[in-house]
């Protein structure tokens, strides 16, 4: 057996057994949007870690799923799964669109492009009221299939842990094919991939686009587990949140993500009773981090680990 | 013509803290490659620094400089505690690394001074002057004429001095710099120092017309990071060129088209200019090698 | 197989190259040499795609190529190697050997999703050829280390076996030899030869005479951007020109160091 098969089989353990040794519903919450988040972060790190661009406004294709599955479930009768892949195909159309001119930049440039198209989505959603409600944000209908929808959070949390391990799956399988071989060799060098043949601009919009699905899809998902959005979720912060994630947790690793997921998305509730000074903890674990873990947690622990 | 100028006056005031905000960015990035996401934090301490200083009972000149010293204090503890360790890092890490700084920042602001928003007295009373059947404000002509006069400080320090030049040179090739002496880590720290108090100069400009809150650096921040690119990361001239160019077009836009899109305009319009000009509008073409 | 006409590139106001004629026979080695700054690279690179030439064109098979980009030219079984190496440190060294098989292993999402068997025999199989080339480049004991961690000399002969996965008509190597210690050179002097053997065309720019003379068929001497002369390793050897160049070359690298 492989290590990456290992690997999922520790995380098919770790979810079948989580939710057993929650002590309570509040707890369980966290953890479901632990899981939610996962699925958005594994789908970045494709993105970063594995093909080295960066996003900064991923929030914004997160927030696209979750205004999709919103709108077209409450406002146009849609059946949930119907939205949920009509905001996936959108998504992924619009980031095909722009990825090619988006991933021609490089660095501060690539930065400042997806930064800037986070925030349009953003601005967008919080001004176009009649459809999105505005800055006040809107219900989500349930997430209702075939006449059953999942009641509380231990329902929803098979429904999460299923929908991330596939994703951890997914985003593993691509890594090790030959696609994905191709989008690592174009981060270690541009011009050594493309000289085997490596069509670069195809395999980044690709990529750009997978994420943005994975994204998309997280969006949903969140939309009807809690059942009411603002425009909160497609914020420049929230892009951001995403970005730590996938860093803090570790660049190139699936399971760095749900580790990352994890860390940033529990931190926050369990410094929330510090009232204001959750952000300065926050802020000056994330510097603490980078500075002493620039690999981000779990590659360092692993390499900690094979070298000991 | 008179709505015209109107739009022209409130496009050169916001464009005018742009352009400093612009000129904060450009200096770190030129100084360590760094894009320092808490530049618009600083603005932000400007602006909430000064009012709380001057509700203590400073008279305003010294609340504003205690809110530069205090900005120039944090730019300093950015670069030696939170950059200068991890100086080799790459680029995303230095990006989170910047976002953290911005976020403790932020939360610090929040714990002091609360949530709520602040503006600070007019520098010379509010009545507006009549130009061309337009008004305009006072503060509006503080903020040019104290923007202008930080460009121009700014153009003597890095062309006359020899520190200044010594940084300039240090931005085009790094090793070649310290090869001759210069001490680099001190350019950055300087960089850092300077861009604090570029920023605190903006935010206690603009608190009197833009209202000041904890989170007021965010947006303040991003702008002057478009217009910085905008104007070729890393170029000074640029990136005042940067700050105009955003400020005229957001004020035209909110007048002649919808004000409700007035942030979205830096944005549509730097992904525009990115598009086409990859490198900014005065940035070099520059070509990789392999 | 490979025609260059009237080939010129400018950067700005520096002319790399200016009106250089060239053509390259298949199944032989080629060599271009000249002093530093002569514009090899750059004849390289706009061979290659990486460059757009400013003038002239370039013709693969009687197709006119210049203008594609680097992974067209792969299509067409063009591979090369870089002067300063172009490796991807955070893989190991037999995934940057199969890197090089990109184009011979479906491309495809879903498979690649869904890690299909299809898909999986396939890349096992590439895995296997890749294996076999490290092996003949001599680097086979290095397969499973990070090539972040592999000494310079190891890192070429890599570089070599990634290009020959793509199964090139024509490969171009940019200086195998520079850095390498005597005995690696005589090594590389070897695998050139037998790589030509196995039917690759060859064309290599290099520094070291001696790899240069043994191993060449044809060799093209480039000076300031033009063609100073070309013919056989005997007939550029007893060049006057040539003979002026590199000894004025060698006199004015002395004053400059």
């Amino acid at each position: 057996m492989t290590s990456r098969w290992k690997a999922l089989l520790a995380l098919a353990t770790l979810l079948i057994l989580l939710p057993w040794l929650m002590p309570n519903t509040y707890v369980l919450d966290v953890v479901n949007r632990i899981g939610i988040n996962a699925i958005a972060v594994i789908g970045l790190n494709l993105v970063m870690g594995y093909a080295g661009q960066v996003s900064l406004g991923h929030a914004g294709f997160f927030g696209l799923g979750a205004y999709a599955s919103a709108i077209l479930t409450s406002r146009y009768g849609w059946p949930p799964l119907a939205a949920m892949g009509a905001g996936m195909v959108g998504t992924g159309l619009l980031a095909f669109v722009v990825a090619r001119p988006i991933l021609r930049l490089k660095g501060h440039y690539l930065a400042m492009a997806t930064l800037g198209l986070g925030i349009i989505v953003s601005i967008v959603i919080t001004n176009e009221s009649a459809w999105t409600g505005g800055p006040d944000g809107m219900p989500v209908d349930a997430l209702r299939v075939a006449g059953l929808a999942p009641a509380g959070e231990f329902q929803w949390y098979w429904i999460i842990a299923a929908c991330l391990w596939l994703a951890a799956w997914f985003a593993g399988n691509l890594v090790d094919s030959p696609v994905g071989r191709a989008l690592r060799a174009l981060h270690g060098s541009e011009a050594a991939a493309q000289s085997v043949g490596v069509d670069v601009a195809r395999y980044k919009a690709r990529v750009f686009t997978i994420s943005a699905v994975f994204a998309s899809f997280a969006g949903s998902l969140f939309a009807h587990y809690v059942g009411f959005i603002t425009p909160q979720v497609a914020s420049f912060l929230h892009s951001i949140e995403l970005v730590t994630m996938v860093v803090v947790g570790g660049m190139a690793s699936v399971h760095g993500s749900v580790f990352g997921a994890a860390l940033l998305t529990a931190l926050p509730q369990l410094l929330a009773e510090f009232e204001g000074w959750e952000m300065v903890v926050f802020g000056a674990l994330l510097i603490l981090v980078m500075v002493l873990l620039p690999r981000g947690l779990v590659p360092t622990l692993v390499r900690r680990l094979r070298h000991a | 013509m008179a709505e015209f100028l109107q739009f022209l006056f409130s496009g050169l005031t916001s464009g005018s803290i742009y352009a400093l905000a612009a000129l904060g960015f450009a200096i770190i990035f030129n100084a360590s490659g760094v894009i320092n996401f808490a530049q618009g934090e600083f603005i932000m301490l400007g602006g909430m620094v000064s009012v709380f200083l001057a509700a203590a009972g400073l008279a305003l000149p010294l609340a504003i400089l205690g809110a530069v010293l205090v900005a120039v204090v944090a730019g300093v503890l950015i670069d030696k505690a939170a950059i200068e360790p991890a100086r080799d890092a790459e680029v995303v890490t230095l990006i989170i690394i910047t976002i953290g700084a911005s976020i403790l920042i932020q939360g610090l602001a929040q714990v002091i001074f609360g949530k709520g928003q602040h503006a600070l007295k007019p520098f010379s009373g509010d009545t507006p002057l009549a130009i061309g059947g337009a008004s305009l404000l006072p503060q509006s002509l503080w903020v040019m004429a104290v923007s202008a006069l930080v460009v121009v400080a700014l153009w003597a320090f890095f062309n006359r001095t020899r520190f200044g030049k010594a940084m300039l040179a240090s931005s085009y090739n790094r090793l070649g710099a310290q090869l001759v002496g210069i001490d680099t880590r001190r350019v950055w720290l300087v960089a850092f120092a300077l861009s604090g108090a570029l920023g605190a100069i903006a935010g206690a400009l603009a608190a009197p017309i833009t209202m000041t809150s904890y989170d007021a650096g965010l947006m303040l921040g991003l702008k002057g990071f478009v217009a910085a690119t905008l104007g070729g990361l890393g170029s000074g001239a640029g990136a005042v060129a940067g700050g105009l160019v955003l400020g005229l077009a957001e004020a035209m836009t909110a007048g002649y088209v919808s004000s409700a899109y007035k942030d979205a305009v830096p944005f549509v319009l730097i992904l525009l200019v990115l598009f086409f000009l990859p490198r900014g509008i005065f940035g070099s073409r520059a070509v990789d090698r392999v | 197989m490979l025609e260059l006409t009237g080939i010129a590139k400018r950067f700005g106001g520096v002319q790399a190259l200016a009106g250089i004629d060239y053509a390259v026979s298949a199944g032989r080695v080629h060599s271009v040499i000249g002093p530093n700054g002569a514009g090899k690279t750059t004849l390289f690179n706009v061979i290659t795609g990486v460059y757009r030439p400013s003038e002239g064109t370039v013709k693969l098979h009687g197709e006119v190529v210049s203008g594609r980009s680097p992974d067209q030219l792969a299509r067409r079984g063009v591979a090369r190697t870089f002067q300063n190496l172009q490796i991807c440190h955070h893989m190991n060294a037999l995934e940057n050997v199969m890197v090089g098989a990109h184009l011979r292993l479906s491309q495809r999402l879903l498979p690649a999703l869904l890690h299909l068997p299809g898909l999986r025999r396939a890349d096992g199989g590439c895995r296997e050829e890749a294996m076999e080339l490290m092996r003949f480049v001599g680097v086979h004991e290095y397969a499973l280390r990070l090539a972040e961690a592999l000494p310079y000399g190891v890192l070429k002969r890599l570089e070599i076996a990634r290009a020959l996965a793509l199964k090139p008509r024509l490969l171009f190597l940019d200086e195998p030899a520079a850095g390498l210690n005597p005995t690696e050179k005589g090594a590389m002097r070897e695998l050139i030869r037998s790589i030509a053997q196995s039917g690759v065309t060859v064309v290599l720019v290099e520094h070291d005479m001696k790899l240069v003379m043994g191993v060449s068929d044809h060799v093209l001497v480039l000076d300031y951007g033009r063609k100073l002369a070309e013919g056989t390793a005997e007939e550029v050897r007893a060049n006057p020109a040539v003979i002026a160049a590199y000894l004025g070359a060698g006199a004015a690298g002395a004053t400059l160091q």
